[in-house]
């Protein structure tokens, strides 16, 4: 298969647009920071930014400016408390920037608009929302009949990004995509989208994804560009690879509270910097070597060859 | 007696409502003490499942977040997220879901959205997350949180998950759609709360040491007694120990 490995830069050149519906995927786990990073530094602008869970890395592109509207179900920083860039930009009170459009739904609303989307259907139906004020906050949130019986559920639209970016363990250079440990709706947000970028830890040959077909999440079908970026998700986790620095995420509440912190954070850790080899390379290895975690492998299991 | 916190107190009362269950939904912080204490002493067959996809967890260490990589080595099942909420929790498999919000109402309803209004919110609070279908979905509800006069409230500013699905069955007929009973019981530093007949919340129990004054003092309403108002069972030695050598050593929930 053709190579689809390219830098960060080139694929959110060429990948990502100034008002695009944006999903940088992963729950806690594979988080494509440096993807969010290079988005910044490229100036990206009116993107419509989708996840389950905002998160650090929504917090910091919010701020940078790029985003003029947020799709999510869960508005914290995970474990710790508040994303405050983005409450600033929500709050009746709140001084100064620019107000965000904000879309709300449930965890499995969120979800549910991918796989609608995946699938190509007009709608999810779940049985989520019933006795709650969030169909009266989102008016998409709708309710429908059963055309089998007379039982009512909700029904959410389908969510198709023109680009979702997931983070993962290990892919092809044609894009085939391996992931283990919490895999979230990484799978559903890629289908679902017009454009997939895939940022690995290791780019392995291809006899390595043929070897364990179960483990495929993403087949390079419907991936446009590889990045290979080690610690690509930090301060987010890759599972079996470094631990979230939860450090981070806890001094990460003061910074995101203070306007002034925050930009100066941005210009030293994002713009300061050229891509995320500086970004490590400025963290350093110590840092880094504390969020190994110790080993945990798999058993192997036997395919069989058939002839 | 030992000398024990309100929050080890809260914690130790709501292990003990998993007496007998088998799968229960976890969250993180507090619930997530409370449900490996029960694993620990009064449900060692319990189940625990995260909404980040894990089934009968193991965890190692006190999780940080609720996708912490200790809830995924050694569990039975790594599973996606649409799996989770769609197969198990939606399939029906879920016998107890733990929430907790910023308020609560003499119904079990919660609120996890906003305080103030929807549009220009004084405070906006994370939202549903998994709240909303757990609610609806569990076949019951334990809500932990501590109480207070902004806590326990008259009316709530935003109805994130529905609270007791006795409150609405005689009212409305959209509440026959809900498969769970909602909140069966809330735990707080205060007192464990239960649910009549109607659906309202009814004191079942007071911590040691706390009075009716102090408890009609921390919240909105005028609270309803049990007849057989009791005492709640203070922490045991072992349920202490527990907390304190194992589940959070650093106290970081507890102190």
């Amino acid at each position: 298969m053709r190579s689809k490995v390219v830098p960060m830069r080139d694929a959110i050149r060429d990948l990502v647009r100034d008002g695009d519906t944006v999903a940088i995927e992963g729950f806690t786990h594979l988080i494509s920071f440096a993807a969010g990073h290079e988005i910044i530094r490229q100036g990206r602008r009116d993107l419509t930014l989708a996840r389950l869970t905002p998160d650090l890395v929504y917090d910091q592109m919010i701020a940078a400016g790029v985003a003029r509207k947020l799709l999510f179900s869960w508005l914290g920083n995970p474990g710790v408390g508040s994303l405050h860039a983005i409450r600033r930009r929500i709050e009746a009170d709140a001084p100064g920037p620019e107000r965000i459009e904000i879309e709300e739904y449930s965890h499995f609303g969120m979800v549910g608009r991918y796989t609608a989307g995946a699938s190509n259907l007009p709608f999810f139906p779940l049985r989520s929302y019933v006795d709650s004020d969030m169909p009266k906050a989102n008016p998409l949130i709708r309710q429908i009949a059963s055309p089998y019986g007379d039982d009512i559920v909700y029904a959410v639209p389908p969510l198709k990004p023109d680009v979702t970016i997931v983070h993962a363990q290990r892919a092809s250079a044609g894009g085939d995509t391996q992931v283990w440990g919490l895999v979230g709706c990484q799978k559903e947000a890629a289908f679902a989208a017009e454009r997939v970028i895939v940022v690995v830890e290791e780019l392995v040959d291809e006899s390595v994804i043929r070897a364990d077909p179960n483990r495929t999440l993403i087949p390079g079908l419907i991936v446009d560009a590889v990045v290979v970026e080690p610690w690509g998700a930090h301060p987010s986790y890759a599972q079996g690879f470094y631990d979230r620095d939860n450090t981070f995420y806890l001094e990460w509440d003061a910074v995101s509270r203070d306007p002034d912190r925050l930009d100066a954070w941005l210009s030293e850790w994002v713009l300061g910097v050229s891509g995320r080899a500086e970004y490590l390379e400025k963290l350093g290895a110590e840092r880094l070597a504390g969020l190994r975690p110790g080993a945990a492998p798999s058993g192997e299991v036997d395919y069989g060859a058939y002839r | 007696v030992a000398e024990f916190s309100a929050s080890e107190m809260m914690i130790a009362a709501a292990a003990r409502q998993l007496a007998g269950k088998r799968v229960c939904f976890v969250g993180v912080g507090l619930p997530n003490i409370a449900v490996n204490l029960a694993a620990r002493t009064v449900a060692p067959d319990l189940e625990l499942v995260y909404e980040a996809g894990v089934f009968g967890a193991r965890p190692a260490r006190l999780p940080l977040s609720i996708g912490d990589p200790t809830i995924v080595t050694g569990a039975t099942a790594s599973v996606s997220m649409f799996e989770l909420f769609a197969f198990y929790l939606q399939g029906g498999l879920i016998d107890v879901g733990f929430l907790g919000g910023a308020q609560i109402d003499r119904w079990g309803n919660l609120n996890t959205t906003v305080i103030g209004s929807y549009d220009a919110p004084a405070v906006r609070l994370p939202g549903s997350g998994g709240a909303c279908e757990i609610a609806i979905n569990a076949r019951e509800v334990f809500v932990i949180m501590r109480q207070g006069v902004r806590s326990f409230v008259d009316e709530l500013d935003f109805q994130t998950s529905p609270g007791a699905l006795a409150a609405r069955s005689s009212t409305d007929a959209s509440a026959g759609r809900r498969p769970g009973a909602g909140p069966t019981v809330v735990v707080t530093d205060l007192a464990v709360h239960r649910f009549d007949g109607s659906g309202e919340m009814v004191v079942a129990s007071l911590h040691p040491g706390v009075t009716r004054e102090q408890l009609r003092g921390a919240m909105a309403w005028e609270p309803r007694w049990a007849d057989a108002l009791g005492t709640t069972e203070p922490p045991s030695e072992v349920e202490l120990r527990l907390i304190r050598t194992e589940l959070d050593p650093a106290g970081v929930y507890t102190r």
